[in-house]
């Protein structure tokens, strides 16, 4: 088999395990969108408050500790105690669905029946606020995820097409634990929607408010819900990043790289969000791959944009989206 | 006032009227400037078919909106079973076993017609988001017992046929009978239909108020409805309340209200569509 293409296989392989990343932080857009039309600038940041939350809380840290010392004059820093990863996941997701009922009962709730555009300024608001709150509770410094996944290049599958093909691939442990988890979240994801019952109040706020309520669903509580599950997605792809590349700043980043995703995928479509992460995760690789060494590289930093712009000409409804007819 | 106020009384064709179950009282309802609703006040009994009627903007789904929790009216009290009922949302109504239709029809359009209906059943719906996951014992009996009302009702409004049909595909006249499933389907003790026969044609119209009459007269469910067509109104009805620029200037027996004078100047002898 030609070299050329079992390099373009292991590029392919990797692309689709950065896509998964991709796929989550856009899930998170896509569920709050789709049941309150709010498009959530804030999900890349919940992904970051998450992740710090979760290591604050592992490693015992004593959150807003620079204020305290600082009024206190005191030089507290940590409990000193270490909590288990799993516990500590489920705490910080206690403080997510915190967070998503404060957002809703303290923002959301006083913007009912506003413009899009007013929600999408809240959220931006909310955005800056809560990648404040997470410098002040945790500090700004790069910390260390290890919640235990697995890391390294995972050596049978090396080994494996070593034998097979006569040229070992390298793929990370902990690319093959996030998409396994991401599997695993998406069909809890679809099966709590279709069979319980919040699953299918929440499909029916997304479809419409006024049939909604007459059915006997509280809009508010739905929408905490929302937030909630989108707050447990963001914590998820807040883990693997950090576990990834450490839990620093610019992983509220990553929610522009979710922008592109959903322009490909449409804003309303779970599947959409999905393929279109995966999408764009393999197209930047490859072409990086294939084209990047002719243009002098960095392609990875604008190919998804301009991706998502040829999509915008040609299918603005993205791949998944009803097509767009304009009544007259 | 007229001799059926209060209830408790059998129809010429011997279905029987109970107690007082809704009472508005002295309501009036405000959108800024415009007084949608002025100081009505009106009682529905248990197991009759009300009718509200009146010409367009007289206020007529303010009065349904009100019941249903989806207007606050300034003043008023709304009385439901005997008790003063606080302020409430929409859906907190609903749960009262209220349910209705929207005079711009209401439904879940990405959704089946089965599952539209099946989401009448939400109220009734108990188990927790875990054991309906894991799907045993308690959810699935409970899922069981909804599927067998929500057949029912599919098969009583004839609809079987489009059970699986996406309901933005639907013509005009099902979407109506769909929304009435949707309603139906919560085993509501009051039914609020607002214009369930508007749009349609002579034969959809027909079919829709053997419907009606068949909830009643079956399930025993009261009816408060809105309609605009006065023949419809006076076959389908036990009592009438007539409404004109935001006032009640009628209320009684259909014939009663025929021969009412000040509705006879307001609202049948005006020329309207
Ligand atoms: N949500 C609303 N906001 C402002 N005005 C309203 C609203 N709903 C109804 N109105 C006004 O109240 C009056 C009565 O309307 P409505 O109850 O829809 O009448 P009907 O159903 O009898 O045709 C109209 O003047 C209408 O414009
Ligand atoms: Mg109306």
């Amino acid at each position: 088999m030609p070299e050329q293409f079992l390099f373009a296989m292991e590029v392919i392989l990797n692309g689709l395990m950065a896509g998964v990343l991709y796929a989550l932080v856009a899930l998170g857009f896509v569920l709050i969108f789709k049941a309150s039309g709010i498009f959530n600038y804030a999900q890349g940041v919940m992904a970051l408050f998450a992740a710090l939350t979760l290591v604050g809380i592992m490693d015992g840290q004593i959150p807003f500790s620079h204020i305290i010392n600082a009024i206190f004059g005191t030089e507290l820093h940590h409990f000193g105690w270490h909590v288990p990863a799993l516990l500590a996941i489920i705490l910080t997701a206690g403080v997510m669905v915190v967070f998503a009922w404060l957002v809703q009962r303290y923002i959301f709730r006083h913007l009912v029946n506003q413009e899009p555009i007013i929600l999408f300024m809240a959220t931006i608001g909310l955005a800056y606020f809560l990648e404040g709150v997470g410098d002040l509770m945790w500090g700004s410094d790069i910390k260390k995820l290890d919640v235990g996944l697995p890391q390294g290049i995972n050596d049978w599958i090396d080994v494996t097409t070593f034998e097979a093909f006569g040229y070992g691939f390298f793929i990370d442990n902990l690319d093959i634990s996030a998409t396994i988890v991401a599997v695993f979240l998406v069909a809890a994801l679809i099966m709590f929607s279709q069979y319980t019952k919040q699953g299918r109040a929440l499909r029916a706020v997304a479809d419409d408010h006024q049939a909604a309520l007459s059915v006997g669903i509280s809009l508010n509580f739905i929408w905490v819900l929302v937030w909630s599950i989108a707050g447990f997605v963001a914590l998820v792809a807040g883990i693997m990043w950090g576990a990834k590349s450490g839990v620093q700043f610019s992983l509220s980043l990553i929610a522009l790289k979710a922008l592109p995703v959903l322009m490909l995928g449409g804003f309303t479509s779970i599947p959409g969000a999905i393929v279109g992460g995966l999408i764009i995760g393999v197209g930047e690789k490859l072409f990086e791959f294939l084209i990047g060494p002719m243009v002098g590289g960095a392609t990875e930093n604008w190919f998804a944009y301009v991706l998502a712009l040829l999509f915008l000409v040609f299918r603005p409804q993205g791949l998944f989206g009803e097509k767009i007819i304009e009544r007259v | 006032m007229n001799a059926l106020t209060g209830g408790n009384y059998t129809t010429a064709d011997g279905r029987k009227i109970g107690n007082t179950m809704m009472e508005m009282k002295n309501i009036t309802l405000r959108f800024g400037g415009v007084v949608a609703i002025k100081d009505i006040s009106f009682d529905i009994n248990e197991g009759e078919i009300r009718a509200i009627i009146g010409p367009n903007g007289a206020g007529k789904s303010s009065m349904l909106n009100v019941i249903s929790g989806f207007y606050n009216p300034q003043e008023g009290e709304v009385w439901f079973h005997g008790k003063k009922r606080p302020q409430m949302r929409p859906y907190q109504v609903a749960r009262q076993g209220i349910a209705r239709t929207f005079q711009n029809i209401a439904l879940f359009e990405g959704m089946s017609v089965l599952d539209n209906v099946m989401t009448g059943r939400l109220t009734h719906m108990k188990s927790g988001m875990l054991s309906q996951m894991i799907w045993k014992g308690k959810a699935e009996k409970e899922e069981t017992e909804n599927r067998e009302v929500v057949e029912k009702v599919i098969d009583f409004l004839e609809i079987q046929a489009i059970r699986k049909t996406p309901v933005g595909r639907l013509p005009y006249g099902l979407k109506k009978r769909v929304e009435l499933a949707r309603a139906l389907a919560a085993e509501p003790k009051l039914l609020l239909l607002d214009e369930p026969m508007a749009g349609m044609n002579v034969e959809e119209k027909e079919d829709m108020s053997r419907f009606i009459l068949d909830v009643n007269d079956e399930f025993g469910t009261t009816i408060a409805l809105i309609e605009h067509d006065m023949g419809v109104v006076m076959d389908l009805s036990d009592r009438v309340v007539v409404m004109d620029y935001g006032k009640k200037i009628g209320d009684g027996t259909p014939d009663e209200v025929r021969n009412n004078q000040e509705v006879i100047d307001a609202y049948l002898g005006v020329a309207h569509d």
